[in-house]
């Protein structure tokens, strides 16, 4: 556990109303400063707010943006939602699974990408479209898939 | 088009998203009027009479749903819907980057009608951007004194409160958004009781959608007879239709509603690519049933596109051309609720992990004889036999497709293969 986490689990809790609204922003917090959640930070986060770890464990299995593994730094979701489909980003993901020399789904070697599908991102004006690190880019034809991996990203 | 905007204005007016900017075209005036003009029942009899109905889907009347809440004094909540994840809907992600503050406005407005001391917006989590935008220009209306204790000395007290989802879809109904929100698994809960009377932590909620709020400024500003002037009788005012797929412009309009579904591709959204045709049209996100081109004189209001088989729903217009391979595109829709079933129960869970296996087969050139049978089995099996509205939503578009399109269907079965040509992808499993 982190020294900084007991001051971020305090603010959580008093950033709501409720305390029982804590748990999801205090997630968030972490992981963005951890890049995932490991099984003993979730039990970490049980303990600050005085749940148990198999609750927090469930609840954050439910969201796919919590990582239970380790994940690159830029994290890149391509979106495999219809629209996109329409504007070519199953060409897009195969074109950066090939650059990348990964499977969705995977790590690089180097740590440095994670590759994922993503479904509809509401920006379907843009096909297709890719978010790295939840920042937009778009519209990003297949060919263009380079550009994408040379972006510049905060993490 | 040159049409004035309203919900949209960030389209005409650069840096509204900008408080300065905001204040200086009008921006929270029509707040000033509601506190100084009306009582809180008021406000909720002028939405009443506008015939603002609900823009997240079910276009339900949201005066109404206000008069709903139950009056014994227990404290009140509104919840803000900012979940937009509905495939081909993306206005809600519009409002709340380019034009948060009017969100905010009519939040205020809206809480002060509903005498809500507590409101929240519940923001996808994948809208990173979005939720900056909100995060901020909520500090912005407190340093204005628009939210806070004693709101432009009218005595009404609002704090407003902006919270992350984390990555799924089913968070968008009401009922499993409360339970994320109270940091629980999103799984939906029993109805009834409704929000209006057991919401967030057992207390009356209201929940509506980002456009439906974003609705209320103008039609404060403008009057309940300015917002029926437009559209039909059933279906007054202003909705933005987002339009994306095979056309020239795809993006937000904002259209008066009964706009013909044929303006809004040719006028708004610049017509179809060269030399292509219109395939099939899904007029209001990938939950409902689609059009097809002799029905593109529809007017979009919800009961005309009722009436023609399909929903107006939330407004994401998704066009198809004469390329597109409906298995495909079918498999690719079924695929999204497979995704994003929350598990809870069994013919939702199973049944869109059959249909788009089925579906993957079938699109592979690997189907045979008795698959259409079994997707129309298991959509049956779907069919209103589902804990929330998920389930149905899953076959909506499959169903109609199947209806339209069975010769497509069959020739990938009869010829092993794609005929509209389309690569064939992710067959590892075959
Ligand atoms: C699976 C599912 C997903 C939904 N997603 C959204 C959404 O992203 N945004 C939204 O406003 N409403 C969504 N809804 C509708 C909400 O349950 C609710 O009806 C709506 O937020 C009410 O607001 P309104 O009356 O202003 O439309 C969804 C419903 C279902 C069943
Ligand atoms: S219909 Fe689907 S999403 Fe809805 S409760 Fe059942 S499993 Fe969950
Ligand atoms: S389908 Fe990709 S953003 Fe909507």
């Amino acid at each position: 556990m982190k020294p900084e986490w007991r001051e971020w689990a305090a603010e959580a809790r008093t950033e709501f109303p409720q305390a029982h609204s804590a748990l999801l922003p205090l997630l968030h917090r972490v992981q963005r400063a951890e890049g995932w959640l490991s099984g003993e930070t979730l039990a970490d986060i049980a303990e600050l707010l005085d749940l148990s770890p198999q609750y927090v464990q469930s609840v954050a299995s439910f969201y796919s943006l919590y990582f239970k593994e380790p994940v690159g730094k830029k994290v890149v979701h391509v979106c495999m939602g219809l629209s996109c489909m329409l504007a070519g980003s199953d060409e897009l993901m195969h074109q950066l699974e090939e650059k990348l020399g990964v499977s969705q789904g995977q790590t690089t070697a180097d740590g440095e990408y994670t590759l994922l599908e993503g479904e509809c991102l509401a920006a379907c004006d843009l096909a297709p479209v890719a978010q790295v690190n939840l920042r937009y880019h778009g519209p990003v034809p297949p060919e263009k898939a380079d550009t994408l991996l040379r972006e510049e990203v905060s993490p | 088009m040159t049409q004035a905007r309203y919900l949209l204005r960030n389209q005409e007016i650069e840096d509204i998203d900008q408080f300065e900017v905001y204040r200086a075209h009008g921006g929270y005036d029509a707040l000033k009027k509601a506190l100084a003009e009306f009582e809180p029942e008021a406000v909720v009899d002028l939405v009443k009479r506008s015939g603002l109905r609900g823009r997240g889907g079910a276009g339900f009347p949201t005066g109404v749903k206000w008069g709903f809440l139950p009056k014994d004094g227990r404290p009140r909540y509104l919840v803000v819907n900012s979940d937009e994840a509905e495939p081909g809907t993306f206005k809600d992600r519009e409002l709340i980057e380019r034009n948060p503050h009017q969100l905010i406005e009519g939040m205020i407005i809206s809480s002060f009608a509903i005498q809500a001391r507590q409101a929240y917006i519940y923001c996808r989590g994948e809208f990173l951007r979005g939720y900056e935008q909100l995060s901020r220009a909520v500090q912005e209306a407190y340093a204005a004194g628009f939210l806070g204790d004693n709101i432009l000395d009218s005595g009404f007290a609002l704090d407003i409160f902006v919270y992350r989802g984390a990555g799924a879809y089913i968070c968008g109904e009401e009922s499993a958004l409360l339970e994320s929100l109270e940091g629980r698994r999103g799984n939906p809960r029993l109805k009834p009781p409704f929000p209006a009377v057991a919401g967030l932590y057992g207390m009356p909620t209201i929940v509506n959608n980002v456009e439906t709020i974003a609705n209320v400024p103008p039609i404060v500003t403008l009057g309940a007879e300015w917002y029926t002037s437009m559209g039909t009788e059933k279906s007054p005012g202003l909705k933005i239709m987002s339009v994306s797929g095979k056309v020239n412009r795809p993006g937000n309009y904002e259209i008066p509603l009964a706009t013909p579904l044929r303006a809004l591709i040719d006028d708004y959204a610049g017509g179809m690519q060269p030399g292509r045709s219109v395939k099939c049209v899904i007029p209001g996100g990938s939950s409902v049933p689609l059009l097809m081109p002799d029905q593109l004189d529809t007017p979009l209001d919800y009961e005309s596109v009722l009436q023609a088989g399909s929903m107006l729903g939330s407004g994401g217009c998704i066009v198809l051309d004469d390329t597109v391979c409906i298995v495909k595109a079918s498999h690719r829709l079924v695929k999204f609720y497979r995704e994003e079933s929350c598990g809870k129960c069994t013919p939702c869970r199973e049944g869109t992990y059959w249909m788009a296996d089925v579906l993957e087969r079938v699109e592979a050139g690997m189907g045979d004889e008795g698959d259409l049978a079994i997707l129309m089995d298991v959509a049956d099996n779907i069919n209103g036999k589902c804990f929330c509205p998920l389930g149905d939503a899953s076959i909506g578009f499959l169903v109609s497709a199947i209806r339209h399109f069975r010769d497509e269907f069959e020739a990938h079965v009869r010829e092993h293969s794609c005929p509209m040509g389309e690569k064939v992808y992710d067959t590892a499993n075959y």
